[in-house]
């Protein structure tokens, strides 16, 4: 394994929304590729400032839908059809309308699932020990404080400069990141 | 009038929250009702009487599985009683909670963002209530998997053209999906309290709870994607869910039943129910634990056009089934009506009309709309009107059908009451766990909401 850098990355924390956008901006800009930013509640367009490109949540929905409904409706399809037909009413074992609604919960229902198993496993959840949380100011990141990371894997990341730039950056305090 | 006009659109456009909050005490004043704040008497007294309640549903099933459902009042030719009864009323009122959550959502509604979560709780419970009802009343409990396809020793499947398959799929898809839509929704305010508590135990729960939130940019992207495809998914599913719940009626030949306008009429009252249950749970919960700041009068006001809306479109669904009565010239739909009017549950079926129909008329008055006493009244009549709607239905439908020589009149026994009841109990005191363990109202939705968390590009 390879040695771990004993620093995880510099954190500087903001006192506003607007304040952590406009970071997340100039660190992209001043070059910085590993970077990240933790807020209290969603901020439109933060993701995309420091270098989100693709969502892949859609597609798994999408996925989780199809099969889903194809399950549902192959399922019943077998069922009655197929391995055990059985006379209802005169209705032919493959009576396609009847299983239109079963069809439709169970698309709904595995799409539903794909979406939050989906949602957790692109983010790596669940991770309970992360090293941002030995920062003790990152409390407050679920609270009211907007906090931009640099990681020591960026290349471009050193522990004098990238500290002189997040100081150009004004930010309330910085901190390093023990990993 | 114009004065009238003037200040009612005022109280449309007024702040979500109260002016003066910050992220800060957002967080504090929500986090603190389950943290900080000790659990009164009042508190104990309340969940004790509901637990006793509970218990009682507990003795009342537990007979039922020794002696069989022999014990409720269900007989030749009213197969089903109240547990049917109760089942769709439950069912109903869980659909307020979706509805709020997921369309209110989808139609940027940002009041709903105070009243969602525990909404969606109401929903959760409501569901587990109205789950009880169809389990227990299969007569044999322990063969109920037969209604999921899992194979069994017959090598039979289950019948996929009747509508009470459809019901099985629909019910336990809405019960999952709701309860996921609850549990990402409280992820991001479990890693709040998380950050806020000193007790080590409380902070090793809450964190595991919250699978290590740290509200990373990528993270809240998906979560969001996440949240509005959840949404998206559980608009047309909580429209299906009663729809479905109306077909096991409309799909039958009983007269009362066989008609193509059950599906948006249930729907309809579903939410008309599920609103008023959301107005009996919020103005208490507003007042003792003094959140009239998140939960203004505006949310009230909002409700309650909400119910007159829906109670204008399930009073039109009365409409039309008298209507039909007399216009298909059919003459048991033409006794169905007679039936009701005038027949041995003509009591209920009044009250019905006055409850449903006459009742909440009074919300056109403004000033009634925003009073929590009188909202308060209203959504207990409308509950029990709503009540009484299924009641009519399932018994009223059973009890005279096409032939004289097998009518019959229904009587619930003290089991089917205890059972009733027992439900409401078990409702309640999960109600009263959550308000102290979860957070009540969704912390991070909140601060959304805040002229603070506004950002220019």
């Amino acid at each position: 394994m390879a040695k771990r850098d004993p620093i995880y990355g510099l954190m500087a924390e903001f006192d506003s929304a607007q304040a952590l956008v406009d970071a997340g901006r100039k660190t992209r800009e001043a070059g910085y590729k590993k970077i990240d930013a933790y807020s209290p509640f969603p901020i439109e367009g933060l993701a995309e400032e420091i270098g989100m490109h693709f969502d892949e949540i859609p597609l798994t929905v999408l996925f989780g839908g199809i099969i889903g409904g194809s399950t549902g409706y192959l399922m019943q399809y077998w069922m009655a059809a197929v391995d055990y037909p059985l006379n209802i009413g005169g209705k032919p074992p493959h009576s396609w309308p009847a299983f239109i609604v079963i069809t439709f919960e169970m698309t709904i229902l595995f799409a539903g699932i794909s979406a939050v198993l989906g949602m957790l496993a692109f983010n790596g959840l669940p991770m309970p020990y992360h090293p941002v949380f030995n920062v003790p100011r990152f409390a407050l990141a679920s609270k009211d404080r907007f906090f931009l990371i640099v990681f020591s894997s960026d290349k471009k990341y050193n522990p004098v400069e990238t500290r002189r730039f997040l100081e150009t950056l004004d930010p309330r305090s910085i901190s390093e990141v023990p990993s | 009038m114009s004065e009238q006009y003037k200040s009612s659109t005022d109280l449309d456009r007024a702040p979500v929250i109260e002016p003066g909050h910050t992220f800060g005490t957002v967080t504090e004043k929500i986090s603190a009702i389950v943290l900080t704040r000790p659990a009164t008497n009042g508190w104990f007294i309340g969940f004790g009487i509901f637990f006793m309640l509970t218990m009682m549903l507990l003795f009342a099933t537990g007979y039922l599985f020794l002696k069989g459902i022999g014990i409720w009042g269900d007989t030749t030719p009213i197969g089903w009683g109240f547990e049917i009864v109760n089942f769709v009323w439950w069912i109903g009122i869980g659909h307020a909670g979706t509805l709020i959550s997921a369309i209110l959502l989808l139609l940027r509604q940002t009041w709903r963002n105070s009243i969602n979560r525990f909404a969606e709780a109401m929903t959760l419970f409501a569901v587990a209530s109205a789950g009880i009802f169809p389990a227990i009343h299969v007569g044999r409990p322990w063969l109920a998997y037969w209604l999921f396809p899992i194979p069994n020793t017959m090598r039979v499947w289950p019948q996929f053209r009747s509508p009470l398959m459809w019901d099985v799929f629909a019910v336990s898809t809405y019960a999952t999906i709701s309860a996921l839509f609850w549990f990402t929704g409280l992820i991001p305010d479990f890693a709040t309290l998380r950050d806020r508590t000193e007790k080590r135990w409380i902070k090793m729960i809450y964190g595991m709870l919250s699978f290590g939130w740290r509200g990373s940019a990528r993270h809240w992207h998906r979560y969001e994607t996440m949240y509005l495809l959840l949404a998206g998914l559980a608009t047309p599913l909580v429209l299906s869910v009663h729809t479905v719940v109306s077909f096991d009626f409309a799909v039958g030949i009983v007269p009362g039943w066989h008609t193509t306008i059950f599906p948006p009429y249930f729907v309809a009252g579903a939410i008309y129910s599920g609103f008023a249950m959301v107005l009996m749970l919020a103005i208490p919960i507003r007042k003792i634990y003094g959140l009239e700041d998140f939960i203004t009068e505006r949310h009230l006001q909002n409700s309650a056009k909400v119910m007159l809306a829906t109670g204008l479109i399930v009073a039109y669904g009365y409409g039309i089934e008298a209507f039909m009565g007399w216009y298909s010239g059919d003459r048991y739909d033409a006794f169905t009506l007679w039936n009701r009017l005038h027949g041995p549950y003509a009591g209920a079926y009044w009250m019905l009309l006055i409850c449903n129909i006459l009742a909440p008329q009074v919300l056109w008055i403004r000033k009634l709309r925003t009073s929590p006493v009188a909202l308060f009244f209203i959504s207990a009549v409308v509950l029990v009107g709503m009540w009484l709607e299924r009641f009519i239905i399932v018994v009223l439908g059973l009890h005279r059908d096409f032939l004289n020589s097998s009518w019959g009149m229904y009587y619930p026994t003290r089991w089917d009451w205890m059972t009733y009841i027992g439900t409401i109990g078990m409702f309640l005191a999960a109600m009263f766990l959550f308000l102290r363990l979860l957070p009540a109202i969704s912390i991070f939705e909140m601060r959304t909401l805040l002229p603070e968390a506004e950002v220019k590009e």
